[in-house]
């Protein structure tokens, strides 16, 4: 954003997500797709905030929307009412959408956030018997 | 959802407290979040009281402290509501914090401060030592001196504080107890010229507006910081007095009551003159009036708004004066004293500048006497005479032990 004089900017310590779009326009467009203002912190990625991550396992959602509904930070995404993954350059790693997966086994799990993705799908844990 | 309206007569007689909660009535405001503290707990009870008897159709929240008073009325105002509050003294101390917030944040808040001295020791009766705390916090702060004052001030309070040109939060000033507790004849005005006065709330960025998405209380740094509070220092020093004024100019149509942004009593031909705030104004009236029977040209400068600062105007009222005392109810604790500082920096460039001396009184609750006031007359009058000041520029008024004195 331009280094703007102090009579240059809206008063008070706001800022606007959109500059001139239509509330129905953003409803219609997917996240990457709006035209976010220069002030919005979309572009901005805060992957380094996090020391765990969720690894996704699509082999076991049923698409419920819990994580989708419950992410604090919008970074489920999905697609068509399918979830398709997780956005890693705004999720903060709280494990909330891990908490409310209701799957067995969860079809999200929380991991070190330098563990690698495809290892840990390969030897994801079995179905727990004493839950079901 | 409907309400009741309320009749009034022309005269009521009502304290400070219970002035400031029909003025909040009348104003009809949506979310009023509150935790009681002495003397300005009438008013939120009497608030709430309106709002379980219909008389109000808005939200009232109880919240554990003042802290989260503030703070819900901060959240409550960004939604884009009309929103108020009261408070005193540890209570106005413990809000602090989110003052600042909410005044960077441009929400328009008004805050009934029923003045109390801060603790230790422990005291529940008016000073000035809140209102004093509360001076830099970027809020518009306006003095009541009676009742009446009380009532007046929050239908200003509303229709400044919420100009879109000026969006920034308003205290209403009473001295606790003095003019809270004290029960005088308040003119009224109906539910519907009170409301008519400050009008529908039109909010601005609003939460609400899901139309148009916005973030409210953003983190700024070294890059953003500086014109942000340099724009709210801005519409303080330039765009808060003409609201005033033109506030003040309607509702002098509306009512018949004038008042001004420095009130001025006797001041045309003063030699000397005192400078006060609070139900102090009004003793000094009288004394000034008792001094000129005497042959002492005296008058008073009441300050209707200490912020900001009216440093023209007071410039303008004083011009011509010889010799000037403020009147600090508060302790100011290693300084000459809030006005005393204020004063010095208005009169400090002019030619005729006049002499200025500063007292300390009052703390606590302790009483001013007109006593006080002829002695200290008196005294201005023996400086005009000498042509000089002729005792120590800070004296104490009405503590027990040896006079007290420095400077």
């Amino acid at each position: 954003m331009a280094n703007k004089g102090w009579d240059e900017f809206e008063i008070g310590a706001m800022l606007r997500s959109f500059d001139g779009v239509a509330a129905t326009e953003i409803a219609t467009t997917h996240q990457e797709d709006r035209k976010y203002s220069p002030s919005n912190s979309f572009t901005a990625s805060v992957a380094d905030w996090r020391i765990e991550k969720p690894i996704f396992n699509k082999d076991y959602c049923i698409d419920c929307q819990f994580c989708w509904i419950y992410c604090p930070d919008m970074s489920i995404i999905a697609r068509d009412k399918k979830l398709i993954g997780v956005d890693m350059d705004h999720c903060k790693g709280c494990g909330i959408c891990v908490e409310v997966c209701p799957t067995n086994p969860k079809s999200l799990l929380m991991f070190d956030e330098h563990t690698d993705e495809e290892t840990e799908l390969a030897q994801w844990p079995a179905k727990d018997e004493k839950e079901a | 959802m409907a309400f009741d309206k309320m009749e009034l007569r022309d005269i009521e007689v009502w304290d400070g407290n219970f002035a400031a909660a029909q003025a909040m009535r009348q104003c009809q405001i949506d979310v009023v979040a509150a935790y009681p503290i002495t003397p300005s707990t009438p008013i939120v009870e009497g608030y709430a009281k309106f709002q379980a008897d219909n008389y109000v159709e808005g939200e009232y929240v109880m919240v554990e402290s003042e802290h989260a008073a503030m703070s819900a009325c901060i959240g409550a105002a960004a939604a884009g509501g009309r929103v108020a509050t009261a408070t005193s003294s540890q209570g106005f101390a413990l809000m602090v914090e989110t003052l600042y917030q909410s005044s960077g944040m441009r929400l328009p808040i008004v805050l009934n401060v029923v003045n109390r001295a801060l603790a230790a020791p422990l005291n529940v009766n008016g000073d000035h030592s809140d209102m004093y705390l509360g001076r830099d916090s970027g809020w518009i702060q306006l003095d009541a001196y009676c009742p009446q004052d009380a009532y007046d001030l929050n239908f200003i309070a509303f229709k400044v504080s919420e100009d879109h040109g000026v969006r920034l939060p308003c205290m209403v000033h009473q001295d606790g107890f003095m003019t809270s507790h004290t029960a005088q004849g308040v003119k009224t005005l109906t539910d519907d010229e009170g409301y008519g006065f400050v009008g529908d709330f039109k909010p601005m960025n609003d939460m609400l507006d899901f139309e148009h998405p916005v973030t409210h209380g953003v983190q700024t740094e070294e890059d953003w910081h500086f014109e942000h509070k340099a724009r709210q220092h801005n519409d303080l020093m330039t765009k808060v007095f003409p609201k005033i004024q033109a506030a003040f100019d309607d509702f002098e149509k509306l009512s018949g009551r004038k008042y001004n942004i420095v009130e001025s009593y006797d001041m045309d031909d003063a030699d000397v003159a005192v400078i006060c705030m609070g139900t102090s104004v009004e003793t000094a009236r009288e004394v000034a009036t008792e001094m000129r029977e005497k042959g002492i040209k005296a008058g008073v400068v009441g300050l209707r708004v200490i912020r900001p600062f009216p440093f023209m105007q007071i410039q303008e009222a004083l011009k011509d004066v010889k010799a000037i005392a403020t009147l600090d109810r508060s302790n100011p604790n290693g300084a000459p004293g809030m006005l005393f500082n204020e004063m010095a920096g208005c009169m400090y460039n002019l030619e005729t500048r006049p002499m200025l001396c500063g007292k300390v009184y009052g703390l606590g609750g302790r009483d001013l006497t007109k006593a006080h006031l002829v002695e200290l007359y008196t005294e201005l009058q023996a400086n005009v005479d000498a042509g000089k000041i002729t005792t120590p520029l800070q004296q104490f008024i009405g503590v027990r032990g040896p006079k007290l004195s420095f400077l």
